[in-house]
C-alpha cells in the first residue's frame, strides 16, 4: 500500500518514527490536542528543518557541511549590526545575507572541488574562519538589534484563507521542501544522488561531477542564510545561536535513513528527521527530562539509527515488509 | 628523522615514482614548521620580543603537550580509516575520574590515573564496537558517544570537582630547563606510538585496513579488531591528557576538553602533519609537527598581543591551504 505512494529510498521508517512522537506528544501535552501545537512545533523546528534539507543536498553527494552552524551564528550577529533596529534596512541586509550564504557555499565547494581537499576539511577551516572572523568584527558581543520587520518572518504569522493564521517561517518550510523535492526529482537532482553514488561513473557518462558539487553547497549555505534569517526572527541575537546547528543538522539528515558518504536517502526523510528531532526534545521537554539529558538521547539515538540503516535490509526482510527500489 | 627516511622509503616503493629526492608530507611539516619559526622570531622581534626564549620554548611545548597526547591517539584512529569525535568529552570525564579518586590523597594516585584510563578504555571499547559490531559510520558512532558524555557530565557536573594531591601536580609543572617533564613524557609516547605503527603486525593492519578495508579483510586482516584496537588506544591517549589536565589544573573539569577544542583541533593537528583524512596514509611524526605548528602559532600570536579571534581565521585558512597543497601532490603523482 505504502509502495503504491512511491517512497523514497528509506522514508518509511523515519515517517513512522514521526508519527509515533507525534501522537505521543498529544497523550503527553495538553497544547498538542489542537493544530495549533503542531504549528508551534513546526514553527519551532522550522530553522532546523531548513538546515537539514541544505545539508541533504551535501551529505547525498557524498560530502560534510560543518559550516553551517557558524554561518548561523556569523549572519545573525551581522544582521543585528547591519540592520540596528531599522527597518529600513531590512530588505537590503536580507539579500545580503543570502548572497554571503552563496558567496561562503562558492567557496567551501570550489576548494572541495578544485584543490581536492575533503569537505570535512574545508567546512572544519571555514568553520574556524567564519566564527573568528565575526567575533573579530563585533569585537565579541554581538551589538545592534534587528528591527520588527526583520523578525517577522521568524516570529510573525500570515493570514491564509482557509486556514486562518500559519506562522511565516512554516511558509518558507514548506516552500524550501517543495523546491528541494521537486529539485530531487529533475535531471540534475538525480545526478546529484548519483555523484554521491559513485562519481567516477557520473565523469565517464559526461555528468559535470565538480559543477554538482558546488551546487550542493551553495545550496547548503543558502538555506543556512534562510535558517539564519528564521533563527534570528525566532530567538533574537546571540553568539550562540548557531552552536551546534552543523551536527544537529547531520543527526537529522543521518536519521532520516541519509547515508552518510552519498547516494542514498530522500529529502523528505531528511526534512521527516530534523522534525522528529524537534519533536523528540519537545516530548522530553514535557516529560521533565532535564535539558541536560537531552544531548545523550540524542547520541543514542543517532546511534540506533544509523545501526538501523546499516542492518536496515536485514531487519526489514525479518519485518517482511517490502520496500520498492526507487535508487 | 628516521621516520622521514622511513616515509621515503614508502614513498619510493611505490610505482611510477620518481627516484630522485622525494619531498615527504612529514618534510614539509617540518620545513614549515622552521619557517614558522623564523618568521615569528621576525615578528615578534619587531614588536619588542623575543619568541623563542625561555618562556616561548615553555609555552609552546606546553600548550603542544595536551594536543599532542590527544594528536597521538587520533592518529592511529585516522589512519585506520575512522575517526574520533568523542575525545573533548572523554577529556573532561578522565579529569574528574582522577580528580574525584583522588581526592587529595596522596595514596590514591596510581588508581585514580588507572581509573581514568580504564574509563578512557571502556569509552574507546564501545566507539570501536559500534563502529564494527553495528556498523555504524565513525563520524555518526563517535559523535552518538560524544553527545552521551556531554549529556552525562551536563547532568552530572555544574564545574570543576575533585581534588588532585600536591605530589601529583608535579607531573604538571616540573620541568627540566625550558622543557617540562610532561612534554617529554608526550614525545616518548609519540615515538611509541611511531614504532608501534611502522613495527609492529598490528601497526600494519591499521594502514592496510585504512587503505582499503576489503582487500584488508580478503587479505586475512582481522579488520574489527584492528579498529577496535585503534580506537582503545586513541581514548587511552584523551584520558592521558585528561589525566595531566587534571594534575595541571588542581581539580577535574567537565568543560576542559571541549573548552579548547580538542575533537576538532587533534583532527585538524593531524591532518596538517600530513595524514589523510581518508586513512592508510601518514604517520605520528608528522602529527607531532603539526601540533608544533599549531602551538607556535598559539604562542606567536599571544606575543604579538593579537586579537584571539583572529587566531580562528588564521588556523582555519592554514588547515586548508595545508591540505590543499598535500591534495594536489598526491593527484600529481596519480596522473604521473
Amino acid at each position: 500500500m505504502r509502495a503504491r505512494l512511491r517512497l523514497g529510498d528509506g522514508t518509511g521508517p523515519v515517517l513512522v518514527v514521526l508519527l509515533i512522537l507525534l501522537v505521543a506528544l498529544t497523550f503527553v501535552g495538553p497544547a498538542y490536542v489542537e493544530p495549533a501545537g503542531y504549528l508551534a512545533l513546526l514553527k519551532r523546528a522550522a530553522p532546523l528543518v531548513v538546515l537539514a534539507v541544505g545539508q541533504y543536498f551535501v551529505v547525498v553527494s557524498g560530502g560534510f557541511d560543518l559550516s553551517v552552524g557558524s554561518l548561523v551564528t556569523a549572519e545573525v550577529v551581522v544582521a543585528a549590526r547591519l540592520v540596528d533596529g531599522d527597518d529600513a534596512n531590512t530588505w537590503w541586509v536580507i539579500a545580503l545575507l543570502l548572497g554571503c550564504g552563496v558567496l561562503v557555499g562558492l567557496v567551501n565547494g570550489l576548494i572541495t572541488t578544485k584543490l581536492l581537499v575533503p569537505s570535512f576539511i574545508v567546512t572544519l577551516g571555514m568553520l574556524l574562519v567564519l566564527d573568528g572572523a565575526v567575533f573579530l568584527w563585533s569585537g565579541g558581543a554581538p551589538r545592534g538589534a534587528l528591527s520588527p520587520s526583520f523578525r517577522v518572518l521568524g516570529r510573525g504569522s500570515a493570514d491564509v484563507p482557509v486556514i486562518g493564521q500559519v506562522p511565516w517561517s512554516v511558509i518558507v518550510l514548506l516552500v524550501v521542501l517543495v523546491a528541494a523535492v521537486w529539485f530531487m526529482h529533475r535531471g540534475t537532482g538525480r545526478m546529484l544522488l548519483a555523484v554521491g553514488d559513485n562519481d567516477n561513473v557520473v565523469r565517464l557518462a559526461g555528468g559535470r561531477v565538480d559543477r554538482l558539487r558546488l551546487l550542493a553547497f551553495v545550496l547548503s549555505a543558502l538555506l543556512a542564510s534562510v535558517a539564519a534569517i528564521l533563527l534570528a526572527g525566532f530567538a533574537g541575537v546571540s553568539a550562540q545561536v548557531g552552536e551546534g546547528m552543523e551536527f544537529r543538522a547531520i543527526t537529522a539528515v543521518v536519521l532520516g535513513g541519509v547515508l552518510l558518504g552519498g547516494g542514498r536517502g530522500s529529502v523528505v526523510a531528511a526534512a521527516a528527521g530534523a522534525l522528529s528531532l524537534e519533536a523528540l526534545f519537545s516530548l522530553l521537554n514535557l516529560l521533565g527530562v532535564s535539558g541536560a539529558l537531552e544531548s545523550a538521547v540524542q547520541g543514542v539515538i543517532i546511534i540506533v539509527a544509523v545501526a538501523y540503516a546499516a542492518h536496515g535490509a536485514g531487519l526489514r526482510r525479518m519485518l517482511r515488509r517490502p520496500v520498492p527500489d526507487t535508487a | 628523522m628516521s621516520a622521514v627516511r622511513e616515509q621515503v622509503r614508502r614513498r619510493s616503493e611505490a610505482p611510477a615514482r620518481t627516484r630522485t629526492f622525494v619531498i615527504t608530507p612529514v618534510l614539509v611539516v617540518y620545513l614549515a614548521l622552521a619557517v614558522l619559526l623564523v618568521v615569528g622570531s621576525v615578528l615578534v622581534g619587531v614588536h619588542g620580543g623575543v619568541l623563542l626564549d625561555h618562556g616561548g620554548v615553555l609555552n609552546i611545548l606546553t600548550r603542544g603537550t595536551v594536543l599532542g597526547l590527544v594528536a597521538i591517539g587520533q592518529t592511529l584512529v585516522i589512519v585506520t580509516g575512522s575517526l574520533d569525535l568523542s575525545v573533548a568529552y572523554l577529556i573532561g570525564l578522565c579529569s574528574l575520574v582522577a580528580a574525584e579518586t583522588m581526592a587529595g590523597s596522596t595514596t590514591l594516585i596510581v588508581p585514580g590515573v588507572l581509573a581514568a584510563l580504564a574509563v578512557a578504555a571502556v569509552v574507546g571499547l564501545v566507539n570501536g564496537l559500534v563502529i564494527t559490531v553495528l556498523k555504524a559510520n565513525a563520524f555518526i558512532a563517535t559523535l552518538g558517544v560524544a553527545l552521551v558524555l556531554r549529556g552525562y557530565l551536563e547532568h552530572n557536573y555544574t564545574g570543576p570537582a575533585g581534588s588532585v594531591p600536591r605530589a601529583f601536580q608535579h607531573i604538571g609543572y616540573d620541568r627540566i630547563g625550558p622543557v617540562p617533564v610532561a612534554a617529554l613524557l608526550m614525545l616518548l609516547l609519540a615515538a611509541a606510538a611511531w614504532w608501534y605503527l611502522r613495527r609492529t603486525r598490528t601497526g600494519y593492519h591499521m594502514y592496510a585496513v585504512g587503505g582499503d578495508v576489503d582487500v584488508a579483510r580478503l587479505s586475512g586482516v582481522r579488520t574489527g579488531r584492528t579498529i577496535v584496537t585503534a580506537h582503545v588506544l586513541c581514548a587511552v591517549m584523551a584520558g592521558l591528557a585528561g589525566v595531566f589536565l587534571a594534575g595541571r589544573l588542581g581539580s577535574g573539569a567537565p568543560y576542559v576538553g571541549t573548552d579548547a577544542g580538542y575533537d576538532l583541533e587533534s583532527i585538524a593537528a593531524v591532518v596538517l602533519g600530513g595524514t589523510a583524512l581518508a586513512g592508510g596514509r601518514g604517520g605520528v611524526a608528522g602529527t607531532i609537527g603539526g601540533v608544533l605548528i599549531l602551538s607556535t602559532l598559539d604562542t606567536i600570536f599571544d606575543d604579538l598581543e593579537l586579537d584571539s579571534f583572529f587566531k580562528d581565521v588564521v588556523r582555519g585558512v592554514v588547515l586548508i591551504v595545508a591540505v590543499a597543497l598535500y591534495a594536489r601532490r598526491r593527484t600529481a603523482g596519480r596522473s604521473a
